[in-house]
């Protein structure tokens, strides 16, 4: 089922953010066994995918567009720096407006048109009643800087590597609903030290690999993998800038309250190279559900409750799941027969 | 969306230096992809026995996808790829080639860009050149050739570039003093070298000698698969066993066969072809894998690398 973009909710204070029935059918859910396995699950990001999946465009649209375009308004009102690009990254942010644009305007033609004249072009977007004309590379003709004026219309997170020495930096982004990471502290690092933190992988040579895989991906070739932890509250916007607002919300989890408070986040990344940069553009697309809206697919309930069961320590702890994990297990496990 | 061919259709052929042919290259129907400064695309020439698929960087403007713009150096003793082109490519042939891909991109970062071409070298900068220029980087290309089958675009270059351009005619015994131009970069100076590889194991000692760090030296290390020893080669997965002769590579051998490689560069750098090795020696030959996974013996670049003995097992 397509999804119908609906009135703005809340990402936090009062957290009216819902799924409709819809939306929750449609949940990038990642678990495709019962025990957890880390692994590099790079798959090719064909699209169009299957008709009314996230995965039917490069860029998904959602019934949370409008909620998650307000929602960033308000990350960049109090934090500029949530925003960056420096300056050799012009280029790619042009590169990025073009992929997007395109892809929107083809993919969505009942919200989005392109017309372009050359290099004078005109972009529509109806769903925030934008319509701007601009010459197509140059950023004095936009209203705001090209990263910042894309970002702002399009939903999830978008960092752009520059490419060289075989490595990958992450020289821009717009990053307003990070799982646990600051664009303004990893700007500018190398592929392994934003890394750096992840526990096990760096053993298993993973890290090596996949950045060997990720040089290599050429245009027209994207390629997608999931990712996930567990977030207390629908709160999109969990980095370290505004820990103090929601480090405390994992001390609210009662056994009584945690199938409504407690909420996996999936993260659709898709890196897909940029043809007149040569920038890697990673997306990162949160998916936020409740565990009660989770349970109502009878098959995601039991799986999710033998993979939270058999979670390796380090992980429940790089995840933040320490404080509350025994909960979730515990009541999950009345979803699951074979307990 | 994904692509893997593209149907373009030669335009126009040029002879921009005696041993050196331009090639224009229009879509068939549709647009061309943009590119960025420094790539490359793969072109496939329906030879017999067995297609030619020869990689060549676009020499064009990348704000001008139009059409793109390769240039070919006729390799008498190579396998015949560039004489395919030379001598059988004609105005109005169509011809397959694959979506741009780039493993040659400039740092950007660089304070400096210094350019060293040698040859039919020159061929990428053509496309960073432009761009360096809308960036109003800070450049400058030193190019050596021969007059007498190279040195294409000079005239052009030293016009449009003026004192950014140095030209090394080696036929009027004008040589690049490597350890001078080196020595003499201000901090932050990124080189890029593009020719023969004797020219670029030059100019990577030479920079290494005078403590450039590693980091700021790029090179474009398309290595032309060589020809090497016959050997035989089974697939394991399938059970069917394959004859690589003395001309052909083994990814050429595998996709006569309809074997399907993914594949970027054809010459030992962009690390897509990585096979299994099952049993059997490799001569490596590829500029991918490390030393490490050299020794481990598990992996073959099939583009380039060959068997050291008489026969191997892949996990294809």
């Amino acid at each position: 089922m397509r999804m119908a973009p609906k009135p703005i909710q809340s990402f936090r204070d009062d957290f009216t953010y819902s799924n409709s029935p819809g939306a929750i059918a449609r949940f990038p859910f990642p678990f495709p066994e019962d025990e957890y396995m880390y692994s590099v699950n790079i798959e090719p990001h064909v699209t169009p995918g299957p008709e009314g999946s996230v995965y039917e465009h490069l860029l998904d649209i959602d019934e949370h567009y409008l909620s998650e375009m307000h929602e960033r308004g308000l990350v960049l009102e109090e934090n500029p720096k949530r925003c960056l690009a420096m300056p050799h990254m012009d280029l790619a942010c042009w590169d990025m407006i073009e992929r997007v644009m395109e892809s929107f305007s083809n993919d969505y033609p009942e919200y989005f048109a392109l017309t372009k004249e050359g290099d004078n072009w005109t972009w529509e977007n109806k769903l925030l009643n934008l319509k701007d004309s601009f010459v197509f590379g140059d950023s004095s003709t936009l209203p705001l800087p090209p990263m910042e004026y894309i970002g702002r219309q399009v939903q999830g997170d978008f960092a752009l590597l520059d490419q060289r020495d075989g490595d990958l930096f992450l020289d821009a982004g717009i990053v307003t609903c990070p799982a646990d990471w600051s664009l303004a502290f990893d700007a500018g690092m190398s592929f392994k030290d934003w890394h750096g933190p992840v526990p096990m992988a760096h053993e298993m040579g993973i890290f090596d690999r996949a950045l060997k895989y990720l040089c290599a991906i050429p245009q027209g070739r994207p390629v997608r993998r999931l990712n996930w932890t567990l977030t207390v509250n629908a709160r999109m916007d969990t980095s370290p800038e505004t820990y103090p607002m929601w480090g405390t919300d994992r001390a609210s989890v009662t056994p009584e309250n945690v199938g409504e408070k407690v909420h996996l986040r999936v993260e659709l990344q898709v890196l897909d190279r940029m043809p007149r940069s040569n920038a890697l553009m990673f997306s990162i697309r949160t998916y936020l559900i409740s565990l009660e809206d989770l349970v109502t697919n009878p098959e995601w309930a039991k799986r999710m409750h033998r993979v939270m069961k058999s979670l390796p320590e380090q992980l429940i702890e790089y995840k933040g799941l320490s404080r509350y994990h025994p909960m979730v297990v515990e009541w999950l496990s009345q979803f699951d027969p074979a307990n | 969306m994904s692509i893997d061919t593209i149907q373009v259709r030669v335009t126009a052929i040029a002879e921009v230096a005696p041993a050196i042919r331009e090639f224009t290259l229009a879509p068939v129907g549709g647009e061309l992809l943009p590119f960025s400064p420094g790539s490359h695309v793969v072109v496939e020439m329906p030879a017999e026995p067995r297609p030619h698929r020869n990689a060549y960087s676009l020499l064009s403007d990348p704000r001008e996808s139009g059409s793109y713009r390769i240039a070919v150096r006729r390799q008498e003793t190579s396998r015949g790829g560039s004489i395919y082109m030379h001598e059988s490519v004609a105005v109005g042939d169509e011809l397959s080639i694959t979506p741009p891909a780039n493993l040659f991109s400039p740092a950007w970062s660089a304070r400096k860009h210094l350019l060293v071409a040698g040859g039919v070298g020159i061929t990428p900068f053509m496309s960073y050149l432009p761009e360096l220029e809308r960036r109003g980087a800070n450049f400058e290309l030193h190019y050596l050739y021969r007059s007498s089958s190279t040195g294409a675009y000079r005239e052009q270059l030293e016009q449009t570039l003026g004192e950014r351009c140095f030209l090394y005619d080696s036929e009027a015994g004008n040589r690049c003093e490597l350890g001078t131009l080196l020595a003499d970069q201000p901090r932050g100076t990124h080189v890029y070298i593009c020719g023969p590889e004797t020219l670029i194991a030059g100019v990577h000692e030479v920079a290494q000698s005078l403590g450039w760090p590693e980091s700021h030296i790029h090179y474009e290390a398309f290595a032309a698969p060589q020809p090497g020893n016959p050997f035989e080669v089974e697939l394991a997965r399938s059970g069917v066993t394959l004859n690589v002769d003395a001309d052909s590579s083994l990814l050429e051998v595998l996709e006569g066969a309809q074997v399907q490689v993914p594949n970027l560069c054809r010459g030992g750098v962009c690390g897509q072809c990585q096979t299994r090795v099952l049993s059997g020696d490799v001569e490596h030959r590829d500029e991918f894998l490390s030393a490490a996974e050299r020794e481990q013996g598990e992996s073959i670049m099939p583009c380039v690398s060959r068997a050291a003995g008489k026969r191997l097992v892949i996990d294809l």
